[in-house]
């Protein structure tokens, strides 16, 4: 008698693939090992860019910090070190990171609000006081304004007595994902990829163990795009970058290992955990069959692996804690050298202590009690996964296609608009899956106790708005004591390197020394430059 | 760059005309973006700021394009200084029936806040488009 199959529901993970019920050694068989898949540590690097990965060292784990005032900032630092987190990952304000100073009338209200106000130079020295930078690596959350902050920290570094060459960390430095998502840009779309150029071309040759770009899926996804689009704007911007350093005649080798990445996790698991693999054995592909790399160091894709907002609810704050922890592991079955999570509290305000130290914890309980140190890549070898890692290397290569194709390549699909309106289109087509339950919410659209709207019992990281009036002060004083004859010289030759078109980083090392400020370098900077005309496109 | 236009008229008389906002340093647009699509899907006429926007540029483009309601998005923690601001201006230009409507990371203690510093509603991450549409398109037919 024929037993009757059952009517099973269709899954099609958000990168538009199919998934069926149970996979099979065929559904492999065109895959080889040595080929597609190889040895951790060794081309293509699917199973991970280190030989041995987490048994060696377990991923980095870096929450993102700062708010008010660097004094406020630098304490949150030591509390987060002082609880076992090996590394920093620095927000700054959105002044900060508009190049506008905390006295500039745009600034009221978001002085240290979203991260740690920077005026001068004298604001970095005292958010690293007592923090030992050659030994805890930072990453500095920061983009248009980079070659000024990169200035900042490489000169508190060297105060500090450490030497370029033995600098380390890691500045944002994307700029085109900031016209898609995130939003700081400040100047038009050419110059800012040339002064993306002058840091990767300055620290190649003076700060060679620094990662001075991360280039960001991250907020591609966050701003709405599927898995796939995400891996790859993320690589056609990456190439964006590599083609300007090329063009100044250095050889891949020279600098694009130093070119990391910063990619999201939320949502299906497998397809995340997929696409991570996916996404390093096509940038080994990349970077070695067109790039013609030779170092394998060129080819690893390096990632921090964040768990991302978009995942989070404002409803039930607390289900975020246990959402953050199933991203966590994502990232450690996907083989992130650093990984970060969105604290529970996030869709409210940036996070308090509690909930920093909550993610902190989550991760280390992943780390030493779960056992995901114990082997590497331990998802190898299941038909689902390598199926699925194939499948979304496929649909990576062909959206890239469809970018130069249809576009005319990134460069082009950013300025006018082009790739922030699909993202747009994408986002509020996941939107309203989300609000007609075709994705599923757990406490917000499925299991949702009506008339229950109580706020939620959390504690919430609260503004001060005292660190303005500080900030300010602190900010008249360093004006009042530093020597202004070489602060209009050191502004002079910031826009002469500007204009000139030769690198910019000595001129801003020069400035930063003399403590000019992020406004006045930034000021002078749009002078030469203009500002962006953003194309608005929905 | 001046402000778009994203919707058509969709009904015989005045569509209700909308002005997403995007005011002061917060980059962050989805929201912005998704809440323009749904209100245009609903027929609303919708003009979107693009990012960056002073509360004097949204006033003035608010008046040049007469709208009914102005939707402000701010994911920074600044939306009370912001929305106080708008209220303000829009007072001194005599627009005070503008209907004004704040979304982004609104803690719950600051919703009572913005009501009474004249927001008509708030809406934060995780609202449903269907009550935003919903209240936007009551509140901001013409009387």
């Amino acid at each position: 008698m024929a037993i009757k199959e059952p009517q099973l529901k269709e899954v099609i993970l958000e990168s538009g693939i199919e998934v069926k019920p149970i996979y099979r050694p065929h559904d492999i068989a065109h895959i080889d090992y040595e080929r597609d898949i190889g040895e951790p540590g060794q081309y293509p690097f699917t199973r991970g860019i280190h030989k041995y990965m987490y048994r060696y060292r377990p991923w980095t784990m870096r929450q993102y910090a700062g708010f008010g005032t660097p004094y406020e900032t630098n304490q949150r630092f030591h509390f987060l070190i002082d609880h076992g987190q090996n590394a920093l990952n620095v927000a700054f304000d959105l002044p900060t990171q508009m190049g506008l100073d905390s006295d500039d009338p745009l600034a009221a209200g978001e002085v240290g609000r979203v991260g740690m106000a920077v005026d001068t130079l004298k604001d970095m020295e005292v958010a690293f006081q007592d923090i030992p930078i050659d030994r805890i690596s930072v990453s500095l959350t920061v983009n248009a304004v980079t070659p000024i902050i990169l200035a900042m920290y490489i000169t508190v570094a060297e105060k500090q007595g450490v030497p370029r060459d033995r600098i380390r960390g890691t500045t944002q430095n994307d700029i085109l994902k900031e016209y898609i998502g995130r939003g700081t840009w400040i100047f038009p779309v050419e110059p800012s990829i040339r002064l993306i150029g002058d840091t990767l071309e300055f620290c190649a040759r003076e700060v060679p163990r620094y990662y001075p770009v991360s280039v960001c899926g991250y907020h591609i996804r966050e701003s709405g795009s599927t898995p796939v689009q995400e891996i790859a704007y993320a690589y056609c911007i990456a190439k964006a970058y590599i083609d300007e350093v090329l063009d100044r005649g250095l050889s891949v080798d020279d600098f694009a290992g130093r070119i990391s990445f910063n990619f999201d996790i939320f949502g299906n698991l497998w397809e995340q955990v997929a696409k991570f693999r996916a996404a390093r054995r096509l940038w080994a592909r990349i970077m070695k069959e067109e790039y013609g790399a030779q170092q394998p160091d060129t080819m690893k894709m390096k990632m921090i692996a964040g768990g991302g907002g978009s995942g989070l609810t404002i409803e039930e704050p607390e289900n975020n804690i246990v959402r953050g922890a199933y991203y966590a592991l994502i990232a450690a079955l996907s083989g992130a050298q650093t990984s970060a999570l969105c604290c529970y509290d996030e869709a409210y305000t940036i996070p308090s202590a509690k909930a920093s130290l909550i993610s902190l914890r989550t991760m280390q309980i992943l780390a030493e009690e779960m056992g995901l140190c114990d082997t590497v890549d331990p998802l190898a070898g299941s038909y689902y996964i390598e199926w699925l890692t194939t499948e979304m290397e496929k649909r990576i290569v062909a959206e890239m296609r469809r970018v130069d194709e249809q576009w005319g390549g990134i460069v082009n699909a950013v300025s006018q608009g082009l790739v922030q309106q699909e993202v747009a289109r994408q986002a509020y087509e996941y939107e309203r899956k989300l609000q007609s339950g075709e994705i599923v919410k757990v406490g917000v659209n499925k299991y949702r106790v009506e008339g229950e709207e109580a706020p939620p019992e959390v504690e919430l990281h609260e503004y001060r708005p005292e660190a303005m009036e500080e900030q300010r002060q602190r900010l008249e004083e360093v004006k009042r004591t530093r020597d202004a004859t070489e602060v209009e010289a050191a502004l002079a030759e910031v826009r002469d390197a500007c204009q000139s078109g030769r690198n910019v980083m000595p001129a801003m090392l020069r400035a930063v020394r003399a403590y000019c400020t992020l406004g006045e370098i930034t000021s002078v900077m749009k002078e030469v430059f203009g500002t962006f005309q953003e194309p608005v496109r929905i | 760059m001046l402000p778009i236009l994203i919707g058509e008229a969709m009904t015989s008389h005045r569509p209700i005309r909308v002005l997403i906002a995007k005011p002061g340093l917060d980059g962050h647009d989805k929201g912005a973006k998704v809440v323009a699509q749904a209100l245009r899907d609903a027929g609303c006429e919708v003009i979107y700021t693009g990012l960056h926007k002073t509360i004097d540029e949204i006033v003035q483009i608010a008046i040049q394009e007469d709208v009914d309601v102005i939707g402000l998005s701010i994911l920074s923690g600044a939306h009370l200084p912001l929305t106080e601001q708008l209220v303000e201006r829009l007072r001194e230009r005599g627009l005070s029936d503008v209907i004004i409507v704040v979304g982004g990371n609104i803690p719950h203690k600051d919703r009572p806040k913005l009501l009474e510093l004249g927001a008509a509603a708030v809406f934060p991450t995780g609202s449903r488009l269907e009550d935003i549409v919903a209240f936007i398109s009551q509140k901001g037919e013409r009387q």
